[in-house]
């Protein structure tokens, strides 16, 4: 009986260990934001909280300083909102029209201008900081929220596009041509045909988008102004901002909020992450 | 609504200069209004190609394609007045049988109601009106090659294209369908172009066929005249299920009689020419008997059910025939074969041309 179970207690309990090992930052994430400042100095790091007490996630919310300004971390969320939100959305419809044209539209060198595309990829972007910042000069975007849309929105493109044009090439030419005969045009074809087909690569490419320009903090503490910081520069400026006492419970809960929206994303359209990444040839 | 289509002189090349490809060369082709033109050939024959250029979806390298007298080359596919079938079928996976149907009614701008009454016309003329709220996903092979012909058939155009439309069907269906097929031209009379590598579809379904090999065209006429007068031996050998015999020998005066030699028999017909020869008959045409003169082994018997066709060992190689099912044969039998002398066809030893 007991050699019969032990390799599944085995199994089960290596998982159950990897799982506590993995989820211990997160715990302690959570139960030092929960603590107050007098349960901290304690020093038990994975004591549970004694009381249920969001003073801590208020204040890193509204209050926290960073410097002189008191104002916490909601001004750096709204920007980074205002900033992922169409960059997100234009990187994505821009990155489906490349993949529509590069694998359904081929003209005369479209395969070496994928190919170019693809350098984008594998690009370290601080190969890109001085002159990006250069002709954000240029076009009179310095420190402004547009200028880290557009910078977001072309540091993205290659990456969606390569997405896009590999979802697509599986999609049958024939298709297309069927469309062409029975009367639509390039447009037309795109979002009646093509467009209904790409719910999968479509969210993973929203996710991918989201979770990269949210996370960003080159280009974030490269090109913002003063009043364009995204979070992550917020979060970065609130902890290093130094104070006689260090607040932890603060800290903690400034990088939970901080990393909220990636997870919220994740959970709502996780399943179709996986989906989109598996999914093959489309079926007709 | 049947239109004529001219297609003169279109010649087909990929690449350029010295490493272009010539995927068709000159082709001439005319069909008359409703009529059923089969492109049939081996793959990698153009015929493929040729369609392509018909609809618009390829540009010739040279040449016309006329629709209804018009000149089309450099028309949209969309303006052309055509529609096409494919292998594939390619139904948009995400549109509802209905709408599939629709879709190029709908890019036409035609009234909403006098769509679905199209669209429900079309759908009864193939019995698919259980279908129509159903996805592609959703149908059997057969089921998904209606929707296709019923996509093609509710714009009314001007000529039909049928890109192999049945080879992803199973053997039962194929015939079915080839039938319906067949059913629909004679309800429409719309011109069909209809490709296939199929020969048996093509003689059944073709009021007329061109045969093609490497971008040229061998041959084009009805059924009959490419079944009992092929061109040349590519055709006499690609049409028609087993092959045509194609027996070499010399044709002229052996020993003080005129006649045919094959091997080291005499056979007492003439043949148009004279010289080194193709004789070409095919295996209905042939017959056993005891006392010919020409003779051979049985080295195979292959029973099909209606007939058997009787594969034989001659001193000029090897020849069918096609008995009763009746006949009792086996291998190894010696016997002696006739042939109907004006069911013969004659080719040229060396070129392979008809003479």
């Amino acid at each position: 009986m007991f050699t019969k179970y032990l390799p599944r207690v085995l199994i089960y309990g290596t998982l159950l260990l990897a799982a506590c090992f993995f989820l211990a930052p997160l715990y302690v994430m959570l139960a030092t934001s929960l603590k107050d400042a007098e349960q901290i100095r304690t020093g038990n790091l994975l004591s549970m909280p004694h009381s249920f007490n969001v003073d801590a996630w208020l204040s890193a919310w509204s209050s926290a300083c960073t410097g002189v300004d008191c104002r916490g971390l909601q001004p750096y969320f709204m920007n980074s909102v205002a900033i992922a939100v169409p960059a997100v959305l234009i990187s994505t419809a821009w990155g489906a029209i490349n993949g529509y044209v590069l694998s359904m539209w081929k003209f005369r060198g479209s395969e070496l201008l994928f190919g170019f595309m693809l350098f984008g990829v594998f690009m370290p972007f601080q190969v890109v900081l001085l002159p990006m910042s250069q002709v954000l000069g240029y076009l009179g975007l310095s420190s402004s929220l547009g200028g880290l849309i557009m910078v977001h929105c072309i540091a993205g493109l290659a990456g969606t596009t390569l997405f896009f044009r590999n979802y697509y090439t599986a999609i049958p030419k024939e298709l297309v041509n069927a469309a062409r005969m029975d009367g639509a045009g390039f447009w037309r074809i795109f979002y009646r045909i093509v467009v209904p087909l790409s719910v999968p690569i479509l969210m993973v490419t929203l996710i991918w988008q989201f979770t990269n320009i949210w996370n960003d903090f080159l280009f974030g503490v490269a090109f913002s102004g003063a009043d364009s910081k995204p979070i992550t520069v917020g979060l970065n400026n609130m902890a290093n901002t130094t104070s006689s006492v260090k607040s932890y419970n603060v800290d903690m809960a400034a990088a939970l909020i901080a990393g909220l929206p990636t997870m919220l994303v994740y959970v709502l359209a996780g399943q179709y992450f996986v989906k989109g990444l598996t999914a093959g040839a489309v079926k007709g | 609504m049947a239109a004529s289509l001219q297609i003169s002189g279109v010649r087909k090349a990929f690449g350029k200069g010295s490493k272009a490809v010539e995927v068709l060369q000159r082709i001439d082709i005319d069909v008359q209004p409703g009529e059923f033109l089969i492109l049939v050939g081996p793959s990698g024959c153009g015929k493929s190609t040729l369609l392509n250029i018909i609809a618009g979806l390829e540009e010739p390298t040279e040449g016309e394609v006329r629709i209804g007298g018009k000149d089309v080359i450099g028309v949209a596919p969309a303006q052309r007045d055509i529609a096409m079938v494919f292998q594939s079928y390619a139904l948009y996976p995400t549109m509802s049988v209905y709408d599939n149907i629709g879709f190029a009614l709908e890019m036409r701008k035609v009234p909403k109601a006098q769509r679905d009454q199209r669209i429900r016309e079309v759908a009864a003329m193939l019995q698919i009106e259980a279908l129509l709220d159903r996805r592609p996903a959703q149908l059997s092979g057969g089921q998904r090659q209606r929707v296709a012909m019923g996509r093609a058939l509710a714009r009314q155009p001007q000529i039909f294209l049928f890109d192999e439309p049945l080879s992803n069907l199973d053997a039962k269906l194929r015939v079915e369908m080839r039938a319906e097929i067949k059913r629909l031209h004679q309800l429409s009379g719309i011109t069909s172009v209809y490709v296939t590598h199929d020969q048996i579809e093509a003689m059944t379904l073709g009021s007329r066929i061109a045969v093609m090999k490497g971008g040229v065209l061998q041959q084009l006429g009805t059924p009959d005249e490419i079944y009992n007068r092929p061109a040349n031996t590519y055709v006499a050998s690609f049409i028609g299920s087993p092959t045509m015999n194609l027996i070499p020998g010399h044709n002229g005066t052996t020993q003080g009689k005129l006649g045919f030699q094959i091997a080291l028999t005499h056979l007492p017909i003439a043949a148009p020419q004279d010289g080194q020869l193709l004789m070409g008959v095919r295996p209905e045409h042939l017959s056993l008997v005891d006392d010919a003169p020409w003779r051979g082994e049985v080295s195979l018997v292959e029973p099909t059910g209606a007939d058997t066709y009787v594969v034989v060992k001659t001193g000029a190689g090897t020849v069918t025939v096609r008995v009763s099912a009746q006949a009792k044969l086996k291998a190894g039998d010696r016997i002696g074969l006739a042939l109907a002398a004006d069911h013969i066809s004659w080719f040229d030893a060396g070129t392979g041309v008809r003479i």
